[in-house]
C-alpha cells in the first residue's frame, strides 16, 4: 500500500481484498461526500499536497483531554466521579474521563445562558464573524486531522483510514459549509395587509442541548454544533460515554479558534444521568438527539414533561435497498455490501433489508456472500483491514442474539454467523438469504455486520414491503429504468432515497427521517430551520405604498 | 471621515481573537512599492499585447509615471475569450469541480489577499491616490469579506423541484451563464474587482475582465494570486486597456455571454447598445448617481453633519453613491451649513501615504480633473453660494480643495449632473412631501439617505425614495450581504448579496415524464 493516488483511490485499495475485481466506486457509497473527488481534477479542493502519501496513525498517541469543558475551561466533575474509556479492538483501558451529571449540566447551562445574554460578545458579533470562527475551526481540524483520526480509531474501533478520509473530511466540510451560511440566514420583508411594515428576524433559539452517539463521534459533533453555532446559539453537547475523546479534542480547538467562553460546553457522561438532565432541563431551549428510537421517545417525553423545549431527533432505521434485475449487477452487489457493512454495520443508514428481484436473486446472494467472506478483520489501525470490532459488549451480545434468531426463524445463513477471534468484540461478516418480512432480523435494527437479502417480483409489491416498517430513514434503488427509478423513489417513505448509489451523503444535502426514524432534518439549508426562531416585527406606518 | 469608516470596520475585525491586524496596527507603508506585474493575464499566463503596445500608469499624487503596462485591444480580447471559453467547456476541470471546491478556491483567494493586505494597500494608494489608511483598513478588508461571502454561496445556490401539473417531475438547475465580460472603474479598483469576481466565480462562470487604464496594477497582482491559489487556466483573464478599444471589443463580442459594467451612465448606454447590436448578451450595469441625502430638523445634528460630510467627500468624492444633494430642513439649515463648512475646512488634503491625510488627489484623468473644476465654475456662474474651497489644492498632482456650495437650486447644473469630485451641494427644503418629490426629480436612482429620529418619517421617506439603496441615520454602509444597484439611469441588476447571484445564473427547467405522479 504505497498509495500515491488520490485519497479516494487509496481508500479503495485498502478496502478491497486483492482478489476482488470490483467496480471503482466504493467511496461513493460512504458518507462524507468524498465521492465526487475520485473522478475529477486532483489539483483542487481538498486534495492538498499533504495527502499525496498514505496517512499513518499517530504512534503511541497520548490522550490529552479528559475533563469536562465548560466556559472554555477544563473542570472536574462535581461528583468527583470518572468513567473508563476503552479501546474496543483490544479491550485496553485508554484513560479515565470526568463523568458529568446533573450538577455539571446545571453549571454548563449557566455558562451557556450567560454567553447568550443580550449584549454578550457572542450575541453582538457580526454573523460573518461567526462564520469566520467556524472556518477557523475547520482549519484547525484539518491541522489536527491525523491526531483526531487516530483518536477516533482507538476510541471507536473504526478503521483508521475511514476515520481519516470519511469522518474527518466530512467534519471539515460540514464546518466550512455552515461557516458560509452564517451571514446568509436571511429574514424577509412581507407585504402584509394594512398600513404596516412587517419583517422577520431569524434569531437563534438559545441554549441548545445536543446528545450524540458513538458510531461517528467527531462527525456527529460537527453535524450538531456547526448549524447551531452558525445560527448564533450556544451549545451543551454530551458525547457518548463510549467515545468522548475526539469531542474533548474539538473542545480544545473551539477555544483555540476563538469562540467566546460558554458558547460551546462539552460534557462526557451517561444517558440516564447527564443526558436525562439535559433533556429535562428547564433552561435549555432546544434539544437535538441522535441515537436509538427507544431513547428518542424518552427525549420527546422529557421535553413534554419539562419546558416544551424544541426537539429534533435522528433515530434508527431498517432501510430497504431495492435491486431491480435491469441494474448493473456487480456494481449493485458492491454498493449493497458497503451500504450494510460500512462502519461495522453501525450506521442508522445501513441498508439492512436488501430486496432483490427474483430473476437475479441467486446470483446476487452468491456474489454478496463472496464479498462478505473476503472482508479482512483486524486491528483498525493497520492498513488493509476493513472491519474493526463492534463498539461494546452490549451491542456485541445484541447482534449475536439477533443472528441466532435469524437462524432459528429459518433464514439461510450464507456466511459468518458468529463471533470472530475469541474474547474480542469482533463479529464475522454475516449474510442471510431467504429472509422473510416477518423475521426479527427483517424488522429490528441490528446495528452490526449482518446483511438480510429478500426476494421480490413486482414494483408494487416491493414498494409496499419496503414501506412496511415503522422506520423511514433511508432507502436505495438500483435500476437503469428511469420510470422505475422515479416511481420507486417517490413512493418510498424515507428521508433519503439513493438511486444507483448508497450512502451518497454530502453536507449540502438534508438528512433525517420519516416516521419513527426522527423529526427534523440535519445538514443542508434545512438544518438552519431547526436552530432558528422566526420573529415577525410589524410596525405601524402612516401610509403604505407598494 | 476616516473615523467613521474605521469605527465601522475595525471593531468587527478585532472582535475576533488572533486576527492579523487591528486599528492600532496599521503598518508604516512603503510609498514606493515594487510593481511585479504589468502584462496581460490570459490562461494563467503573462502575455504581451498582440500589438506590443503599452501605456503608462501614473501616480496621481505626483503626476509621475509608475510603469508601462501592456495595452490590450481586440486581438487580446479574442485570445482571452478563447481561453475563457475553453475553461468553460462541458467536461472541463472547472465545470466538473464540486461547488464547495469553487468556494474553497475563493476562500483561499481571500486568504492570500488578506496575507498581502499591506502590499496591496500600498499599490492601490500609489496607483489610485486614495489615502493609504483607507486602502488598508477599508478597501482591502472589504475585498476579503466580499470574496469570503461569495465563497460560502458556491454550494448553497440551490435549484428547486417544482410541483407542476400533470404526470411530470420538474426541477431547476442553476447553471453558470458562461463567459462573462466585466469592465470595472478606477475609483475602487480592488473592491470592484472583488464585487465582480465573487459572484461570477461562485456560480461557476469564467471571466474576461478589463480593468481601468488609470488603475491597472492591483488587479494584475490579484491575478497572480488567482493563479497561486489554484484556479484552473482560463477561468479568470485580466486585461488592462482602454474603453473604446478593449472595452468595446468585450461589449460587442459574439462569444461573450454576459457583460457587467460599472462606470458612467454615458458608457452604460454604449454597453447596452453593443449588446443589442451583437449577440444580445445579458447586461448588468452599475452607473452614476446624484444621490439625495435628506436631513430632517429632528436629526442628531452632529451625526448628520459628520455623516453628510463623509457621504460626499469619502474617496475624494469619487463615489457613484456620493450624497451630492444634501437636502436640509429650513429650520436647521443655517446651523447645518456652518458646521459642514467648518468640517470641510478642517479636512486634511495631502500626501495619501501620510496617515493623517483624509483626502488624496483625484484619480489621474486630466479630463475628469478639468470637468470637476468646470462644475465648480458653473456653480458660481449659476448663482450658488461658494461657502469654501473652489479651487486646485496643490501645484502638482491632481488635488482639489474640499468645496461646499450653499443656496443651491434644483435646476442648477451642479444639482443635476454627477460631479464625481469633492464638491458638496446643500439645498433647503420645508416639508416632507416636498423633499421626497424633489429628491426623486432626477434621472438617477442609485442611493439615498434620510436622517431623522421619527420612525414615521423614516419609513415614509425610505418608501417614497426611488433609489436602490436607502440609508437611515447612516451613509455608505456596505455589507457584502446587502444588494447594491440602481433604479432608472443608475443601472440594471444588483450586485452583492444573494441577489448578486441571479445576475450570473441561467435557470434551466428540466421536466421528466413519469408514469404516475404522487404528492
Amino acid at each position: 500500500l504505497t498509495g500515491s493516488h488520490h485519497p479516494s483511490n487509496q481508500v479503495e485499495q485498502c478496502k478491497s481484498p486483492p482478489s476482488t475485481v470490483g467496480k471503482q466506486g466504493n467511496m461513493s457509497s460512504e458518507p462524507g461526500n468524498c465521492q465526487n473527488h475520485q473522478d475529477h481534477d486532483p489539483d483542487h479542493g481538498d486534495a492538498g499536497p499533504a495527502k499525496q502519501t498514505m496517512p499513518m496513525p499517530v504512534p503511541n498517541l497520548e490522550v490529552q483531554y479528559t475533563k469536562i469543558f465548560i466556559d472554555n475551561e477544563w473542570h472536574e466533575s462535581c461528583s468527583g466521579r470518572k468513567m473508563p474509556v476503552h479501546n474496543p479492538a483490544t479491550g485496553d483501558l485508554l484513560c479515565e474521563v470526568e463523568e458529568a451529571d446533573t450538577e455539571d449540566v446545571d453549571k454548563a447551562v449557566q455558562s451557556a445562558r450567560a454567553a447568550f445574554q443580550l449584549g454578550s460578545p457572542w450575541r453582538c458579533m457580526d454573523a460573518s464573524d461567526r462564520g469566520l470562527l467556524l472556518n477557523r475551526l475547520a482549519d484547525l481540524v484539518e491541522r489536527d486531522r491525523l491526531r483526531l483520526a487516530t483518536l477516533e480509531a482507538l476510541d471507536s474501533g473504526k478503521i483508521f483510514l475511514m476515520a481519516y478520509f470519511v469522518d474527518l473530511m466530512a467534519t471539515v466540510k460540514t464546518l466550512r459549509y455552515y461557516g458560509g451560511w452564517a451571514d446568509k440566514i436571511q429574514g424577509k420583508t412581507i407585504p402584509v395587509d394594512g398600513e404596516y411594515f412587517t419583517y422577520t428576524r431569524h434569531e437563534p433559539i438559545g441554549v441548545c442541548g445536543q446528545i450524540i452517539p458513538w458510531n461517528f463521534p467527531v462527525m456527529m459533533f460537527a453535524w450538531k454544533v456547526a448549524p447551531a453555532l452558525c445560527c448564533g446559539n450556544t451549545v451543551i453537547i454530551k458525547p457518548a460515554e463510549q467515545t468522548p475523546l475526539t469531542a474533548l479534542h474539538m473542545a480544545c480547538l473551539i477555544k483555540e479558534a476563538g469562540f467566546p467562553p460558554g458558547v460551546v460546553n462539552v460534557l462526557p457522561g451517561y444517558g440516564p444521568t447527564a443526558g436525562s438532565a439535559i433533556a429535562h432541563h428547564m433552561d435549555i431551549d432546544k434539544i437535538a438527539f441522535t441515537g436509538s428510537t427507544a431513547v428518542g421517545k424518552l427525549i420527546q417525553k422529557a421535553a413534554g414533561d419539562s419546558n416544551l423545549k424544541r426537539v429534533t431527533l435522528e433515530l434508527g432505521g431498517k432501510n430497504p435497498n431495492i435491486v431491480f434485475a435491469d441494474c448493473d449487477l456487480e456494481y449493485a452487489v458492491e454498493q449493497a455490501h458497503s451500504g450494510l457493512f460500512f462502519n461495522q454495520g453501525q450506521c442508522c443508514l445501513a441498508g439492512s433489508r436488501v430486496f432483490v428481484e427474483d430473476s437475479i436473486y441467486e446470483e446476487f446472494v452468491c456474489r454478496s456472500a463472496e464479498k462478505a467472506r473476503n472482508k479482512v478483520l483486524g486491528n483498525p489501525l493497520v492498513p488493509g483491514v476493513d472491519q474493526g470490532p463492534q463498539i461494546d459488549q452490549k451491542q456485541f451480545d445484541k447482534i449475536l442474539e439477533l443472528i441466532e434468531s435469524g437462524k432459528k426463524e429459518g433464514a439461510t445463513l450464507e456466511c459468518g454467523g458468529g463471533p470472530w477471534n475469541r474474547n474480542s468484540l469482533f463479529i464475522q461478516p454475516t449474510v442471510f438469504s431467504n429472509v422473510t418480512d416477518d423475521m426479527r432480523i427483517a424488522r429490528e435494527e441490528i446495528f452490526g455486520p449482518v446483511q438480510q437479502i429478500m426476494r421480490f417480483r413486482s414494483v408494487n409489491e416491493v414498494i409496499q414491503r419496503a414501506n412496511a416498517t415503522h422506520y423511514g430513514l433511508a432507502a436505495g434503488v438500483f435500476t437503469n429504468d428511469i420510470d422505475k427509478a422515479l416511481t420507486v423513489s417517490s413512493a418510498l417513505q424515507a428521508g433519503m432515497v439513493w438511486v444507483n448509489c448508497y450512502n451518497a451523503m454530502s453536507t449540502q444535502c438534508p438528512f433525517g427521517g420519516f416516521k419513527m426514524s426522527g423529526n427534523g432534518r440535519e445538514l443542508g439549508e434545512y438544518a438552519l430551520q431547526e436552530y432558528t426562531e422566526v420573529k415577525a416585527v410589524t410596525i405601524k406606518i402612516s401610509q403604505k405604498n407598494s | 471621515m476616516l473615523r467613521i469608516v474605521l469605527s465601522r470596520t475595525l471593531p468587527r475585525i478585532s472582535g475576533i481573537s488572533n486576527c492579523q491586524y487591528s486599528a492600532a496596527a496599521i503598518p508604516v507603508p512603503s510609498a514606493q512599492p515594487e510593481v511585479h506585474y504589468n502584462k496581460l493575464f490570459i490562461n494563467n499566463e503573462w502575455q504581451d499585447a498582440v500589438s506590443k503596445r503599452s501605456f503608462p500608469t501614473i501616480n496621481p499624487a505626483t503626476g509621475e509615471v509608475i510603469c508601462q503596462v501592456a495595452e490590450a485591444d481586440k486581438a487580446d480580447v479574442d485570445k482571452a475569450v478563447k481561453a475563457a471559453r475553453e475553461a468553460f467547456r462541458f467536461g472541463s476541470p472547472w465545470r466538473r469541480m464540486d461547488a464547495s471546491d469553487r468556494g474553497l478556491l475563493l476562500s483561499r483567494l481571500a486568504d492570500a489577499i488578506e496575507r498581502d493586505t499591506a502590499y496591496l494597500a500600498e499599490l492601490e494608494t500609489l496607483d489610485n491616490g486614495k489615502p493609504y489608511a483607507v486602502s488598508y483598513s477599508v478597501d482591502v478588508p472589504m475585498v476579503v469579506k466580499c470574496l469570503r461571502y461569495y465563497a460560502g454561496w458556491a454550494d448553497k445556490w440551490e435549484g428547486k423541484t417544482i410541483p407542476i401539473d400533470g404526470d411530470f417531475f420538474c426541477y431547476t438547475r442553476h447553471e453558470p451563464i458562461g463567459v462573462c465580460g466585466q469592465i470595472i472603474p478606477w475609483n475602487f479598483p480592488l473592491l470592484m474587482q472583488a464585487w465582480k469576481l465573487g459572484p461570477a466565480l461562485a456560480t461557476g462562470n469564467t471571466v474576461v475582465m478589463k480593468v481601468a487604464e488609470q488603475t491597472p496594477l492591483t488587479a494584475l497582482y490579484v491575478a497572480s494570486l488567482i493563479k497561486e491559489v489554484g484556479f484552473p487556466p482560463g477561468v479568470v483573464n485580466i486585461l488592462p486597456g482602454m474603453g473604446p478599444s478593449a472595452g468595446s471589443a468585450i461589449a460587442s463580442h459574439m462569444d461573450v455571454d454576459k457583460v457587467a459594467f460599472t462606470g458612467s451612465t454615458e458608457v452604460g448606454h454604449l454597453i447596452q447598445q453593443a449588446s443589442g447590436s451583437s449577440n444580445l448578451k445579458k447586461v448588468t450595469l452599475e452607473l452614476g448617481g446624484k444621490s439625495p441625502n435628506i436631513i430632517m430638523s429632528d436629526a442628531n445634528m452632529a451625526e448628520a453633519v459628520e455623516q453628510s460630510h463623509f457621504a460626499l467627500f469619502f474617496n475624494q468624492g469619487q463615489c457613484c453613491c456620493a450624497g451630492s444633494r444634501t437636502y436640509v430642513q429650513d429650520t436647521i439649515y443655517d446651523e447645518f451649513m456652518e458646521r459642514s463648512v467648518a468640517r470641510a475646512k478642517s479636512r486634511v488634503v495631502g500626501d495619501p501615504f501620510n496617515m493623517k491625510t483624509e483626502q488624496g488627489p483625484q484619480v489621474r484623468n486630466t479630463e475628469q480633473f478639468k470637468k470637476i473644476l468646470g462644475y465648480i465654475s458653473s456653480g458660481k456662474r449659476e448663482g450658488a453660494k461658494l461657502m469654501c474651497g473652489g479651487g486646485v489644492a496643490a501645484d502638482r498632482g491632481y488635488f482639489i480643495q474640499p468645496t461646499i456650495f450653499g443656496d443651491v437650486q434644483d435646476g442648477m447644473t451642479i444639482a443635476r449632473e454627477e460631479i464625481f469630485g469633492p464638491v458638496m451641494q446643500i439645498l433647503k427644503f420645508k416639508t416632507l412631501e416636498e423633499v421626497v418629490e424633489r429628491a426623486n426629480d432626477t434621472k438617477y436612482g442609485l442611493a439615498a439617505a434620510v436622517f431623522t429620529k421619527d420612525i414615521d418619517k423614516a419609513h415614509y421617506i425610505s418608501s417614497g425614495l426611488r433609489a436602490g439603496t436607502v440609508w437611515i441615520n447612516c451613509y455608505d454602509v456596505f455589507g457584502a450581504q446587502a444588494p447594491f444597484g440602481g433604479y432608472k439611469y443608475s443601472g440594471n441588476g444588483r450586485e452583492l448579496g444573494e441577489y448578486g447571484l441571479d445576475n450570473y445564473t441561467e435557470v434551466k427547467t428540466v421536466t421528466i415524464k413519469v408514469p404516475q405522479k404522487n404528492s
